[in-house]
């Protein structure tokens, strides 16, 4: 009866791919001009390169279902219909921001989106999708919550401690390890024992499966599978998509840990190219195309950095305000 | 400039005193995350890896808990740890294994075995990295009977406080404020080397006396230069060490100065602060001419925008402010 849920693999479907890969990587490359001229402070971590995983796992999402992420999660406020404006806004620090301007680039949040944010300690999320998803259980509702992390949060007592929780209490989670290979400047290989990471849920008797990360069209079609599977059977499963950062950690790393060599082999896979050659191959996308994709993302991209330009920032009179519900500590 | 050459940052002398205590002590090592191939998150730990290889210079997977209770087991066992959390933030992960074992395994053994850890980590605000990655939370160190707390605010203490806490037979955690990584001044000398519990004055006056420690001290230092400009003769005393305090310290100075404001980038509620001033009204009650004042910041999580981080943080104008009606001047 419960037939997988196919991936829509017509032609405007995914050119929307395509497009919303591309809406992510020219904003992160915006932001990454942006923070050069100190216009966005702080940490900033790039999420270029990964873009097919966000993407891909929106599709199989519905609105009432719930995301928690990284510091890495411009990408998937973005996917997650998160509006542009808002997010660049959060990026100055303005008050127009999706957090108020409080947060920045790590902490990204959306009530209307069911977005619970940008989580900035490594891990620190997977307890929270265990309680959101244990909320909609007692209360009978039939929604999911999906959780995006890195493969270095692995390694932290939270994952593994979440994981036994939402498998022993069979809680509707969707665990996304985004496994780029590297934590900061900490290979896999140097932090792992078990380097597949997937596996890791076996353990806990979680249903998993590893993916291409870079291959956008595979990450939704599992991504489909995993949420058929979390929606029927009710417990949570668990999603390795295997990819690679192309950019620095975050601004401060000078990547003494890893070759430009590997870099470039990545590179030629990334899931932008992949999908564009693959489009291309097939006659299925045109340079003018194209050109008015890139056309249209520029647009707002620009627009976005026009708003947040002229955005205020928050008046240092309401500094107080929101350390309590209702009112000023 | 010639002048620049004879700099070193308090990153370096870190770094120096690292590699001073890892050459000199075979039991010595350093892990924590990032802290080799990646250089140190803050770039402290550069190189030592290429000097001293894999086996001392120990990348851990992102695991606090797991990690710092390795070093507390291998300090147990004979080894001298230095554990590095690459911030007080993420300290919180391990919480568990510093207060619950690091803290208690001497006094719950009856005495029986020690745990000479040494635990380093960058603490506090100003890089405009949000509210998971700027607390000062030392106040909560500095809480814990079984603990050691050290702030060098100095680019001599960054030097030479490693090789004391290294010495000392219990586990001393030390803070490195984050502020601190580029300060510059001339290449430390061994008499620069000073106690390890002992305050110090990095600047002696009549009027009143500025208390403080780790990454408030050169703001506080600016504050006195100016209020040395309005006729105030400001003392400012460098705690040092959090924990134990050095009661002495800050009892002679109240009575010398007889007024006293405590500036502490903690929240003020609960605060180091509170406890100094606890202790001053205890101790030298009777040689107060004013309350004790206290310059905190402000109680909310630090916020990501310059404009509302800076108003969080204790700056030189609000210690100026504090100082000169404390004096009477305001
Ligand atoms: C508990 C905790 N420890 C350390 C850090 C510092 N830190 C931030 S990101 C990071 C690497 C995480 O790698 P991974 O989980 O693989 O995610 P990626 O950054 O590769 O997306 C580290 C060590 C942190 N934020 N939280």
């Amino acid at each position: 009866m419960t037939q997988p849920d196919k991936p829509h693999i017509n032609r405007s479907h995914l050119i929307k791919l395509l497009q919303e890969m591309i809406r992510i990587r020219r904003f992160e490359e915006r932001c990454a001009e942006l923070y050069t001229q100190q216009k966005i402070r702080g940490f900033l971590h790039l999420y270029i390169g990964e873009e097919a995983i966000a993407v891909g796992c929106n599709q199989a999402l519905e609105p009432e279902d719930a995301l928690l992420c990284t510091y890495r999660e411009h990408g998937h406020a973005l996917a997650r219909g998160l509006s542009m404006a808002a997010v660049m806004a959060e990026m100055y620090g303005k008050q127009s921001g999706c957090s108020g301007g409080r947060g920045g680039s790590m902490h990204l949040f959306d009530n209307s989106k069911r977005f619970y944010g940008g989580n900035a300690i490594v891990a620190g999320g997977l307890p929270l999708a265990v309680g959101l998803a244990l909320a909609d259980k007692m209360q009978q509702r039939n929604r999911i919550t999906a959780c995006f992390f890195g493969e270095g949060a692995a390694a932290e007592g939270e994952f593994h401690e979440s994981l036994n929780l939402a498998a022993l209490w069979k809680l509707p989670v969707l665990f996304i390890c985004e496994n780029n290979l590297y934590a900061m400047g900490t290979a896999l290989s140097l932090s792992e024992s078990e380097q597949d990471i997937y596996r890791k849920a076996e353990g806990y008797k979680i249903p998993s499966l590893a993916v291409d990360g870079m291959n956008v069209v595979a990450v939704e079609e599992a991504a489909r599978n995993a949420c058929t599977s979390i929606r029927t059977a009710g417990g949570p499963f668990f999603l390795e998509c295997r990819t690679y950062r192309f950019r620095a950690h975050s601004m401060f790393d000078s990547q003494l840990y890893r070759d430009k060599a590997e870099i470039e082999t990545w590179r030629e896979k990334g899931p932008i190219v992949q999908l564009t050659n693959w489009l291309r191959d097939y006659h299925q996308l045109q340079d003018p195309e194209l050109a008015e994709i890139e056309q249209v993302v520029e647009d707002e991209v620009e627009a976005a950095v026009v708003t947040a330009e002229n955005a205020d920032f928050e008046k240092v009179a309401t500094l107080t305000r929101d350390v309590y519900t209702g009112g000023s500590s | 400039m010639a002048a620049d050459t004879e700099t070193i940052s308090y990153r370096e002398a870190v770094r120096l005193a690292l590699q001073e205590a890892l050459r000199s002590d075979s039991r010595v090592f350093l892990m924590g995350e990032d802290v080799g191939h990646y250089g140190g998150c803050y770039a402290v730990s550069k190189g030592l890896l290429d000097e001293f290889g894999e086996q001392r210079v120990r990348d851990t997977p992102l695991s606090e808990s797991g990690f710092v209770g390795a070093g507390v087991g291998a300090a147990l066992g004979g080894m001298r740890p230095i554990v590095e959390v690459m911030t007080v933030n993420f300290s919180l992960l391990a919480l568990d294994q510093i207060v619950n074992n690091a803290a208690t395994i001497r006094h719950m053994s009856g005495g029986q075995f020690s745990v000479p850890l040494v635990i380093r980590m960058a603490t506090g605000a100003g890089k405009q990295l949000a509210a998971q990655h700027s607390h000062s939370l030392e106040c909560w160190y500095a809480h814990v009977p079984g603990l050691k707390v050290l702030a060098p605010a100095t680019i001599a203490d960054a030097r030479y406080m490693l090789a004391l806490a290294l010495e000392d037979p219990d586990p001393v955690v030390i803070f490195e404020h984050v502020m601190l990584y580029n300060e510059l001044a001339p290449p430390p000398v061994e008499s620069d080397r000073l106690p390890m519990d002992k305050a110090t004055l990095r600047r002696s006056g009549n009027d009143l006396t500025l208390i403080t420690y780790g990454g408030s001290l050169p703001k506080v230092l600016q504050a006195a230069e100016q209020l040395s400009q309005s006729g105030i003769d400001a003392e400012v005393l460098d705690l040092r060490c959090l924990r134990p305090l050095d009661t002495t310290a800050i009892v002679a100075s109240v009575a010398r100065t007889h007024r006293v404001v405590i500036i502490d980038e903690g929240w003020r509620t609960g605060s180091l602060a509170g406890e100094i001033s606890a202790i001053i009204m205890e101790q030298a009650f009777w040689e107060l001419d004013a309350p004790v004042v206290r310059v905190c910041s402000k109680e909310v999580p630090i916020p990501y925008p310059e404009h509302l981080e800076q108003a969080v943080l204790p700056q030189p104008e609000d210690i100026v402010n504090a100082a000169k009606q404390l004096a009477g001047l305001a």
